[in-house]
């Protein structure tokens, strides 16, 4: 049995199957949605406060975990930076030719440049491979949380949730 | 003699939330802080917070302090800084030495929100230069611009140990594992989420055996512990690194307290020996309330909340706010801070705090 997130720290594919903030694969297959990687109770809701959609549902008792709704998700990125426990994602596999993307914060400097090629890194920091920065977004709502949007194989899809840049 | 209506004894969150309270309902407020700056430890803190709108979720810790600075300017709040309060006497008496003067002041309600300290574990070679407190490492990098070090090896897998690790990899640091004795991370799974992701490797049932160096720490050997603690021979491992930091707890700073008498007790879910308080945060000596991680380790989030419940509380009991608002407001910072105190973290320290409440008669 592989251990489980309160030993390694990170999350396992079998720990976030059930997870309510993970849309199915079919609704990642038609584009963008957030991927909410958050199954602790801890009191904490900016996720939803942040959604204009209303996809994403805490309710009064903050320690609930968010719900996501992936057909109401717009793909409007608010969330990825507003989580401060860094564990929203936005993941797109309707990519042609077995492509898709991952955006995730990121609150190292230097930042990559759109078009570099990095690493992408699994939860556990490992190595998955090459991936190409698609595109950075920092503004000043964002407070220096940037976004970064990787292209990588859609096999990585959901488990690419890092990156280290080359040097 | 001077004389005031309120002093706090504490400039961080708890206290600066007590004083602005008062301050706003017409009490005459002063802040005393034994540093040259203002915000307790606000201002090491450069992530954003958990909680809700009300409670500035997502706010980073340093921008929430300052507006809480300008808040008490605008309140009309003295905040006198370089001031250590070193005792607390009989009705409301105080020695404070500002600068290198020491002066009596007096006031009808003190409250006391000094925070707390660090807690440490002596290991061989733990006075080594490069042994050092994870709030130092934070306050280097984040105050003072400084990287602690290049290969850090966290001790404590807290929120404090987690944090501080993710802020060294911010700095620039390598940090070579985060070891805890506990054979659960302590900390939020989504900050242990976020160092993982970089390679930080975790070790559980884990202890700091031994720092090696001459002059400074050159590396450092840990040791696997059993389901009792005790260290298992045959299974060190080494770690090459320049920098150990600890972050094994904190430790309500109570002296003052303890001085002017207030009952205390020992519950270990908030830190070690609190001071025994009633809900309006005052302790068993009338006249002196508490606030903030003095009254129980938790977060600055509910030191906020504590603090401006210590503050309504003193405004009413001066006569500056009637019966009805004050209950209405104090209910609804109670009703803020059950939100905070709650789910698998936080109902302990819920449950920790009803008990304290519920001792206060007996005490007195
Ligand atoms: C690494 C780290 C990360 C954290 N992250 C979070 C987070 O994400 N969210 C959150 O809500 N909380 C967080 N916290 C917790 C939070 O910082 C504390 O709970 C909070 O600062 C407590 O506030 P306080 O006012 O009680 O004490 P402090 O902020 O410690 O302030 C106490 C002040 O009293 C002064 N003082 C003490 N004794 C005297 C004296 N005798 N005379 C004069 N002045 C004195 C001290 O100098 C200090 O300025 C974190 C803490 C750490 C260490």
């Amino acid at each position: 049995m592989t251990p489980d997130s309160s030993l390694t720290g990170f999350l396992t594919e079998e720990e976030l199957k059930e997870g309510p903030g993970i849309p199915s694969a079919a609704r990642r297959g038609k584009g963008p949605v957030a991927v909410i990687e958050c199954l602790e109770d801890i009191p904490c809701n900016p996720c939803e406060s942040s959604c204009k959609a209303g996809a994403i549902v805490v309710g009064e008792d903050i320690t609930q975990l968010p719900h996501l709704d992936g057909d109401k998700c717009i793909a409007c990125n608010t969330c990825v930076h507003n989580c401060p426990g860094q564990a929203i994602f936005m993941v797109d596999e309707s990519l042609p030719g077995g492509r898709a993307t991952v955006m995730m914060p990121y609150e190292y400097r230097p930042l990559p440049a759109e078009g570099d090629g990095v690493i992408a890194l699994d939860r556990a920091g490992q190595v998955l491979g090459d991936a190409t920065v698609i595109k950075i977004r920092q503004t000043r709502r964002m407070d220096r949380t940037a976004t970064i949007t990787i292209e990588v194989p859609k096999k990585w899809s959901m488990r690419a949730r890092a990156i280290r840049l080359k040097t | 003699m001077l004389r005031y209506e309120m002093i706090c004894v504490g400039a961080g969150p708890a206290g600066l939330a007590a004083a602005i309270e008062a301050a706003k309902n017409g009490v005459q407020v002063v802040v005393f802080d034994e540093n040259d700056r203002p915000g307790g430890q606000l201002f090491k803190q450069i992530h954003k917070f958990f909680g809700s709108r009300e409670h500035r979720a997502k706010e980073r810790g340093f921008n929430i302090g300052q507006a809480f600075l300008d808040q008490a300017r605008e309140t009309g709040v003295e905040v006198t800084l370089n001031a250590v309060v070193l005792g607390i006497y009989e009705n409301g008496a105080m020695n404070v030495m500002i600068g290198d003067q020491v002066k009596q002041v007096r006031a009808q309600k003190i409250v006391v929100a000094t925070g707390a300290a660090e807690n440490m574990v002596p290991f061989p070679g733990w006075t080594l230069p490069g042994v050092i407190g994870a709030g130092a490492a934070q306050t280097m990098a984040n105050i003072h611009g400084i990287r602690p070090g290049n290969k850090i090896l966290m001790v404590g897998s807290g929120n404090v140990g987690i944090i501080v690790g993710y802020q060294m990899l911010q700095a620039g640091s390598r940090v070579a594992a985060i070891i805890d004795a506990a054979p659960k991370i302590g900390g939020y799974a989504v900050h242990a989420a976020k160092v993982a992701r970089a390679g930080v490797p975790f070790l559980m049932s884990h202890t700091i055996k031994q720092a090696h160096g001459k002059e400074c720490v050159t590396g450092a050997t840990v040791i696997q512990v059993d389901s009792s603690w005790q260290p298992v021979a045959g299974t060190e491992k080494e770690f090459e690194v320049d920098t150990i930091c600890i972050a094994v707890g904190l430790n309500p700073t109570t002296q003052l307290l303890g001085m002017a008498g207030c009952k205390m007790t020992h519950v270990p879910t908030l830190g070690g020996r609190i001071p025994v308080h009633d809900l309006d945060q005052e302790t068993t000596v009338k006249g002196i309330y508490v606030a903030g991680d003095v009254s129980g380790i938790e977060e600055a989030s509910t030191a906020i909340i504590e603090g401006r419940i210590a503050g309504l509380a003193i405004a009413h009991r001066l006569g500056y706010m009637d019966d009805g608002t004050f209950r209405k407001e104090r209910e609804k910072q109670s009703q803020s801070m059950k939100g905070l105190r709650s789910g698998s973290h936080g109902e302990r320290r819920a449950k920790a705090k009803e008990y304290l409440n519920a001792i206060m008669p007996a005490a007195i």
